[in-house]
């Protein structure tokens, strides 16, 4: 064990492979020493398990309930430690299945909202003049809509469903990535190592790319993870309005819509999907901020 | 009697390895003349000029034996006092103005604060602003006066800083660095400002700095620091009878206008200088 | 070789034009190392900034080998010329490794022999094969300006433009480094133009200097006038002066 870590702690790496693994390595060590960062990254990563391994850790069918017998049975009952809900559907089971389509919805729109992004900030950044004048009233104008109601409009134009829920939320949540890295190509568009880069004859694709988005990438990274909760919690806003995930898939929004009605009587058919969406949150904000403080380039060494 | 006496101090930085000491056994004793400690990047300087008054950045650590200002011991010092004392009798000039001048606030107002709070009246406040604007030789002390810090060009921002450490007439200025940012005609009319202070106002100067010609033309006397400790001190003017091999290597490796050395003379590091 | 002609060049930020440059003239020697000397705001580094097309050129010309050089410059011109910066820190990715500094003009300009290049490299800057997978925050800032010269070395320039080389280093490593450049120029018969605030730098490694205020040339001198005192103007008077230490008095 104490080679491995000799190895990647080296001051004298000996390939390109050594280097950066190292380099992984000692952020790493920087990440553990922050307990919260890293109960953030547990429960990452147990949402992400939780949504593999669903139909082994499901005790029950998430789609079919018994309406004889096991309907609004209370938690910890024997068999159905969450409780049921109106349908008989056992709670735990249906949140282990909802951890895919959460998960399905944080992962597309960070596919797809990070790279439009930082594409459109670091061009208009590094470009400066007309090129970053039209990039960025776009990216104001599509600013200027609010995300609830974009999504609710494309929503009602091409029908419900978690696909058009998904598109709708990474329409609205790219313009702050793009402001973001548009900002940090700002500083480093007139640095010394990009005007050497300049003088071997880079091309500017090659500078954008090479040189500018891995500069830009950390900042938008530690952005894309604190804005994870946001995103759950709009999916999850279209699942409760009945526009997301449809019945029966087990939305976490929609379960807690669902359980709506009788929330007085039987609390927990809401409180259940609501703990979680809350614990899911708080898991990406902390991840977040741990990754601030060991990413950020302007954090003092 | 000595004005300030460092006796053993020493500080420390907590990293991943285990403490790492950056000043390490420092003493000197200050009278009301010039100091100049001298030493090149990490030997420890500028983290001993902010541990006398107070500054070492956390989670830095600064012990010694003995620190007393005046007769007043700065180690037991609470943070009530510390205060009294940095804005009325020991002052600071850093390297470079734009982090240390308030840049949404004209640069008279910084100048009257540090004398308002401590119950100077306004309108006697402002005459001694404009006084030590003077002194530092603003052309338009009114106009400085009015200005914010980004409408001053480098050597006035840095002059008005100066003013502005000056205007409470400290009995101790502590300058780290403060002309390597500026022009070399510049940090000449700078220097003769400081010069002026210790000469008519008996202030003490600690000058903190990496340029041995400069310094030895400067000041009375110099403290030559490598990897956190003193190892030789000198009278200014003999700074060419140097006797440790690493004075003398720095003062060697300097490029001079009337020499011929090709290549230069470098600085080969003995590791027992550091013990 | 490289020769300027009534350079003049402006920035325009939309509401004032600053005249950095206005009308500078010099002619720089195969295999001579040429200095500019001048104080901040002197336009002396943005005269190299307008060589390597970095700076917007409003007048005058600049002509490598006779002919004026092509605006954008061409892949060819930096094959030949090469520029070294001033900050260290500044002037490495902060995220990429030696290697990956040094082999990317290589793979701009399509050198063949890479690895070899390289490691060849290393070793002509003193640094050696141990530091070729390092990033830049484990080295010092001699160690990191060695990079940036052999950088500026591995698409084999003939021209090296010297921004301040060692301004920013201690002066135990500045000699170190000026030596390097020395030994590569004449290794290598390389032509040097480079711009410095401090005089005796400029004495040590140029045979002629080009003194600049304000954006204008106040005087050309060779060594032997700087040596011999032998200014012509007042400016340069007061620099020599200036550069000599501190006086008390005028």
């Amino acid at each position: 064990m104490t080679t491995t870590r000799d190895w990647l702690l080296s001051d004298r790496p000996a390939s390109r492979r050594q280097a950066k693994l190292g380099q992984s390595y000692r952020t790493w060590l920087d990440f553990r020493t922050n307990a919260l960062a890293f109960l953030g990254l547990l429960i990452v990563v147990a949402l992400v398990l939780m949504a593999i391994f669903a139909p082994w850790l499901a005790p029950h069918d998430p789609l079919v309930g018994d309406l004889n017998h096991t309907r609004l049975l209370p938690p910890l009952t024997e068999g159905y430690w969450l409780g049921t809900d109106d349908q008989g559907r056992d709670i735990l089971s249906r949140l282990i299945y909802g951890s895919r389509i959460t998960l399905a919805v944080v992962a597309l729109v960070a596919v797809i909202a990070t790279p439009v992004g930082l594409l459109v900030g670091t061009t208009a950044g590094y470009f400066g003049g007309w090129v970053d004048t039209v990039l960025m009233r776009i990216t104001d104008i599509v600013l200027a809509f609010p995300k609830l109601i974009l999504a609710l409009a494309f929503v009602a134009a091409l029908g419900p469903g978690i696909e058009n829920a998904i598109i709708a939320i990474s329409i609205t949540a790219w313009p702050p990535y793009a402001r973001l890295a548009r900002a940090e190509t700002l500083t480093i568009r007139n640095s010394d190592f990009i005007a050497a880069t300049k003088l071997q004859g880079a091309s500017s694709l090659r500078i954008i790319w090479k040189h500018i988005v891995p500069l830009c990438m950390s900042s938008v990274i530690i952005r894309v993870t604190l804005d994870m909760a946001g995103i759950i919690l709009t999916a999850a806003g279209l699942g409760f309005l009945g526009l997301g995930a449809q019945p029966p898939q087990p939305e976490w929004g929609a379960m807690i819509a669902g359980g709506r009605n009788f929330l007085v009587d039987y609390w927990w058919v809401a409180a259940m999907p609501g703990m979680a969406i809350f614990i899911v949150s708080l898991g990406f904000n902390l991840l977040g901020d741990g990754l601030r403080d060991v990413l950020d380039p302007k954090r003092q060494k | 009697m000595s004005l300030l006496e460092v006796e053993n101090l020493r500080i420390t930085f907590p990293t991943r390895t285990g403490p790492a000491e950056v000043v390490r056994g420092v003493n000197f004793t200050l009278g009301h003349e010039r100091l100049a400690i001298v030493g090149e990047s990490g030997s420890g300087k500028s983290q001993t000029g902010r541990a006398i008054l107070g500054l070492t950045p956390q989670p830095g650590q600064a012990t010694a034996d003995r620190l007393s200002f005046d007769g007043t011991d700065l180690r037991s010092l609470s943070a009530r006092n510390w205060r009294r004392l940095r804005g009325t009798r020991m002052s600071m000039v850093m390297q470079d103005p734009k982090f240390s001048l308030n840049p949404v606030m004209p640069v008279g107002k910084q100048l009257m604060e540090p004398l308002t709070t401590h119950g100077t009246p306004k309108r006697e406040a402002k005459r001694r602003a404009l006084e030590m604007l003077e002194a530092v030789q603003m052309r338009d002390p009114e106009r400085v006066f009015r200005a914010y810090p980004h409408e001053l060009s480098g050597g006035m921002g840095q002059r008005a800083m100066i003013a502005m450490m000056l205007v409470s007439e400290p009995d101790l200025l502590i300058a780290d660095e403060p002309t390597s940012a500026l022009d070399v005609t510049i940090q000449i009319e700078v220097l003769r400002i400081l010069d002026r202070l210790v000469a008519d106002r008996g202030m003490g100067l600690i000058f903190i700095s990496h340029d041995l010609r400069l310094v030895s033309s400067f000041c009375d006397r110099v403290l030559v620091m490598y990897a956190g400790r003193v190892v030789e001190e000198l009278n200014a003017a003999d700074l060419h009878k140097a006797q440790h091999p690493y004075t003398q290597g720095l003062l060697n490796c300097l490029p001079q206008i009337d020499e011929d050395r090709h290549p230069l003379p470098t600085l080969d590091r003995d590791a027992a200088w550091a013990g | 070789m490289l020769k300027i002609e009534n350079l003049e060049v402006s920035f325009d930020n939309g509401e004032t034009v600053v005249n950095a440059v206005r009308g500078v003239s010099f002619d720089v020697k195969q295999g001579e190392s040429y200095g500019i000397v001048g104080e901040s705001g002197s336009g002396k580094s943005t005269v190299l900034r307008a060589i390597c097309g970095m700076a917007p050129t409003t007048g005058g010309r600049i002509l490598l080998d006779g002919k004026p050089l092509p605006d954008p410059r061409t892949p060819d011109f930096y094959r030949r010329v090469q520029m070294v910066f001033q900050d260290p820190y500044a002037s490495l990715h902060p995220r990429h490794t030696i290697d990956s500094v040094l082999s990317e003009p290589l793979s701009i300009q399509r050198f063949d022999r890479r690895d070899q290049r390289i490691a060849q490299a290393l070793d002509d800057v003193g640094l050696g094969q141990g530091f070729r997978f390092r990033y830049p925050h484990q080295l010092s800032g001699g160690q990191r300006q060695r990079v940036a010269v052999a950088r500026a070395l591995i698409l084999e320039p003939q021209i090296i433009l010297l921004d301040e080389p060692t301004s920013a280093l201690d002066a135990s490593i500045q000699a170190e480094v000026l030596n390097l450049l020395e030994r590569l120029r004449s290794e290598r018969g390389l032509t040097y133009v480079m711009v410095s605030h401090d005089l005796a730098v400029i004495s040590h490694m140029c045979e002629r200097l080009l003194v600049m205020e304000q954006g204008l040339a106040v005087e050309e001198l060779t060594r032997a006038d700087l040596r011999a005192r032998r200014a012509r103007t007042d400016y340069t008077t007061k620099l020599l002066k200036a550069s000599a230490g501190y006086t008390a008095t005028e």
